[in-house]
């Protein structure tokens, strides 16, 4: 009954933890005002928990409301307790665990998509090498010169993630990205 | 100024000018604060008023202790109303320990000009960055026109739902400047923030067939129950009458359920009494009711009821599961809820097994009888205990409503054990931070909202130095605080927990230098009392309760006594170290090498 224990926060009585951490993606519909974010990412910060990937950006400007997509790591107990405490914040609307209305939905995972910048420099085999590959990636060339690229690559994390390990020997030299934007399969709105 | 803007109307004034007129438009009649620089302008429309009335304190701190006095001892909010930079940093203290004890605390701080935000100006500070993760909310209010609205619903959002802090920090530029003032009817209310109150009634039905099961049920209440109203002790009290089931209290909700009461246990927890602890191990069924299993009160979490069903309802959802699982939770207010509960279980004819409860309470009474409280009285020193005893029967013989507030330590434990409490609103002490310095200017708030009342704090000599200079607000402003001063020398928990953990080397928490209390009032200009011996003590004590003034009362008590019974860190409920089985030797070897690393 009492196996469950937060793994983090300020148990005096630490407890082995038998849950696996899973890692989920979280919808947080907010009002746009100033220090909304700083409330969510100190929330994170102060209570332990961990923020894989964080996107945030205006996304109904008439009410100003916000939508900030993490994806967090942790056990169920931690992610449950994740999700309230960010309910209790106050310019917090709603918080959806969009992983959870995935699996509901049949899916493994909700949509999820990245952009990433990727500044490749070289000359050479390797600089025809680096276009080639970028080319089976669908990167688009967004700058050149003869010394280098900037590709604009998009997809899921795991796919920037390969792109990016892909590049590290043909002359990578600078990567920007912009954490993951995400939503559920079908018609239904959040 | 417009001291008559009616309800519903819209009007020019002053940012000054609104923050005055939005107190009153919430109610408010008292609000603890300090001026400087950034307030100002609001300290000049509060001179040119009469509706509210404001305390000086003698620090920041002081005041939202005693804000939190006031609340607790009201249900009102509490308000506070300090300058930047350092007015603000020294109200953080404050601000923790009611967000951790759910107090709501309405401060209000100045700000240097907007122009100058960001510039390091003089006595500037990050307030709402600083605040932010010790508040339930806060806002720095650049527009005039924003001022209203954010100032009722800081009130709203510290009153409501799970009751807490917030900030408002307000520019001395928007002090200044001239804005439309909406009343709190108009002014637009924020969709976001929606507490629920009401109680999922499938779930009330679930817990009350479970309830009925119980062959070994305990009710576990906390300061839930007082924060929801005078209403939710009504109905606590109802239901443990129609259940017949034993109950127990947290530290903080101590007076929902009368010390006095037939089924009452005692306090659970660290300190709490033995029946209580061993009921709460071997118990079945358990409600938690507006309670958060705080480390305090659960002991080793493992080992926490391991037999039982546990329910659990509260008002704050991250509340639910947090630290217990529990098998069914219920989101709402307290009083809300147990309505509904209450009005089940009459419905349903017959509920409980009698049988079972008669055998339960039979148990229950064996632990009784092994009176875990006891310690050795002394005919030459006043025992620590003792004095609260004889505290508690003047304050009886006095026949005046009496309020306790405390500092932390030893004698806080002491106050929760041996004063009786009757009532919800009672009793003020620091739970969840555990804030040494709350007892005295809490005292303070409580005897402003109640002027003729009893207000003592139970204190410690050590805890009370750090709040002392707040007696001379309690003079100035004829607040008659008793200041009842446990005076062992030491910091008493402190050196409590060296005997336990650190093989009896007392470093530093022996305080060489004491002032000399009595001579102390009679510089504030208060009354100075001393007690050695415990003959003494009861005509003492009469006499501080007789005097209209306030009174710091140096009660001279056994150097080394110690708080039992306890659970040491790291055992469970039912490895409880008892008084008469502390021993030197059993003190020493009551925490394991594991225990050691928890606090």
């Amino acid at each position: 009954m009492n196996a469950r224990h937060q793994a983090t926060g300020s148990a005096y009585f630490i407890a082995k933890e038998t849950e696996r951490p899973e890692t989920h993606t979280l919808s947080v519909v907010v009002d746009n005002e100033p220090g909304v974010l700083a409330r969510v990412i100190g929330l994170f910060s102060g209570r332990g928990y961990n923020i894989e990937s964080l996107t945030v950006s205006e996304t109904e400007h008439e009410k100003h409301i916000s939508r900030i997509t993490i994806v967090t790591r942790g056990t169920p107990h931690v992610l449950e307790q994740i999700k309230a405490q960010l309910e209790r914040i106050v310019p917090v609307h709603r918080v959806v665990d969009l992983t959870v209305v995935a699996h509901e939905l049949g899916h493994e995972k909700p949509l999820e998509r990245e952009l990433a910048l990727v500044k490749v420099a070289g000359s050479g085999e390797h600089r025809v090498e680096a276009l080639r590959l970028a080319d089976a990636f669908k990167a688009t060339v967004i700058d050149a010169n003869i010394e280098h690229f900037i590709f604009e690559v998009r997809g899921r994390t795991s796919t920037i993630e390969q792109f990016i390990a892909i590049m590290a020997p043909l002359g990578l030299v600078e990567v920007c990205r912009t954490g993951v934007a995400a939503m559920t399969r079908g018609p239904e709105g959040m | 100024m417009n001291a008559n803007a009616k309800a519903g109307e819209q009007r020019e004034m002053t940012g000054a000018e609104m923050v005055i007129q939005a107190l009153k438009d919430n109610g408010v009649e008292h609000i603890f604060g300090y001026p400087g620089g950034a307030v100002l302008p609001i300290y000049d429309e509060i001179f040119q008023q009469d509706d509210v009335r404001h305390i000086l304190v003698r620090h920041e701190q002081g005041a939202g202790h005693a804000a939190e006095g006031y609340a607790r001892s009201t249900g009102k909010p509490g308000v506070m109303l300090v300058t930047s930079g350092p007015g603000a940093t020294n109200a953080v203290t404050p601000l923790q320990d009611a967000l951790m004890d759910s107090i709501p605390l309405v401060c209000i701080t100045g700000q240097v000009p907007t122009t100058l935000i960001g510039s390091d100006a003089f006595q500037e500070c990050d307030t709402v960055g600083i605040t932010r993760p010790c508040t339930k909310h806060n806002w720095l209010v650049k527009d005039v026109n924003d001022l209203a609205r954010v100032l009722h619903e800081a009130f709203r959002v510290a009153t409501t739902g799970r009751p807490g802090p917030v900030v408002v920090d307000i520019p001395k530029d928007v002090q200044f400047a001239t804005g439309i003032y909406q009343s709190p009817e108009v002014a637009e209310m924020r969709l976001s923030y929606q507490p629920k109150l009401s109680g999922d009634e499938q779930m009330i039905e679930a817990a009350v067939e479970m309830l009925a099961s119980a062959k070994r049920p305990i009710i576990y209440s906390g300061g839930g129950v007082v924060n929801s109203g005078p209403e939710a002790s009504r109905l606590l009290r109802e239901l443990v009458d129609l259940t017949g089931f034993p109950i127990t209290s947290t530290l903080m909700g101590l007076g929902s359920y009368p010390a006095s009461g037939e089924n009452w246990l005692g306090m659970l927890g660290m300190h709490g009494t033995y029946e209580a602890n061993m009921a709460m191990h071997d118990c079945d069924v358990m409600i938690n009711i507006g309670a958060r299993f705080d480390d305090r009160i659960t002991g080793r979490i493992d080992k926490f009821a391991p037999n039982a069903r546990k329910i659990h309802i509260d008002i704050d959802p991250s509340s639910i599961n947090k630290v217990i699982h529990v098998d069914i939770g219920i989101i709402g207010d307290v009083a809300r809820v147990l309505e509904d509960m209450v009005r089940i279980w009459r419905a349903s004819s017959g509920a409980g097994d009698k049988a079972a409860l008669d055998s339960w309470w039979a148990q229950i009474s064996k632990w009784r009888a092994r009176n875990s409280l006891a310690y050795s009285p002394n005919k030459d020193v006043i025992m620590p205990q003792y004095a609260i005893q004889r505290l508690y029967e003047a304050s009886q013989r006095a026949g005046k409503e009496t309020f306790i507030t405390t500092e932390v330590g030893q004698h806080q434990m002491w106050a929760a054990q041996f004063f009786g409490f009757e009532e919800p609103n009672h009793w003020m002490t620091s739970g969840g931070l555990g804030t040494m310095g709350y007892g005295l200017p809490a005292a303070l708030g409580v005897q402003i909202a109640h002027p003729d009342a009893l207000v003592v704090d139970i204190a410690g000599d050590a805890s009370v130095l750090m709040t002392i200079q707040e007696m001379s607000a309690a003079v100035q402003h004829n607040a008659p605080i008793k200041i009842f001063i446990l005076n062992n020398q030491y910091m008493g928990m402190v050196r409590q927990w060296q005997q336990l953990l650190h093989g009896n080397r007392l470093s530093n928490s022996y305080t060489e230098a004491l002032p000399d209390f009595v001579k102390l009032a009679e510089a504030y200009g208060c009354v100075g009392m001393r007690a050695e011996k415990p003959d003494e003590l009861d005509d003492a004590i009469d006499a501080m309760i007789a005097s209209d003034k306030p009174v710091i009362f140096d009660c001279r008590v056994a150097n080394l006594a110690n708080c039992f019974p306890m659970i040491p860190s790291g055992k469970a409920h039912n490895e409880m170290l008892l008084p008469d089985e502390a021993t030197d030797e059993a003190v020493a070897n009551a925490i394991d090498a594991e225990g050691k690393a928890l606090v």
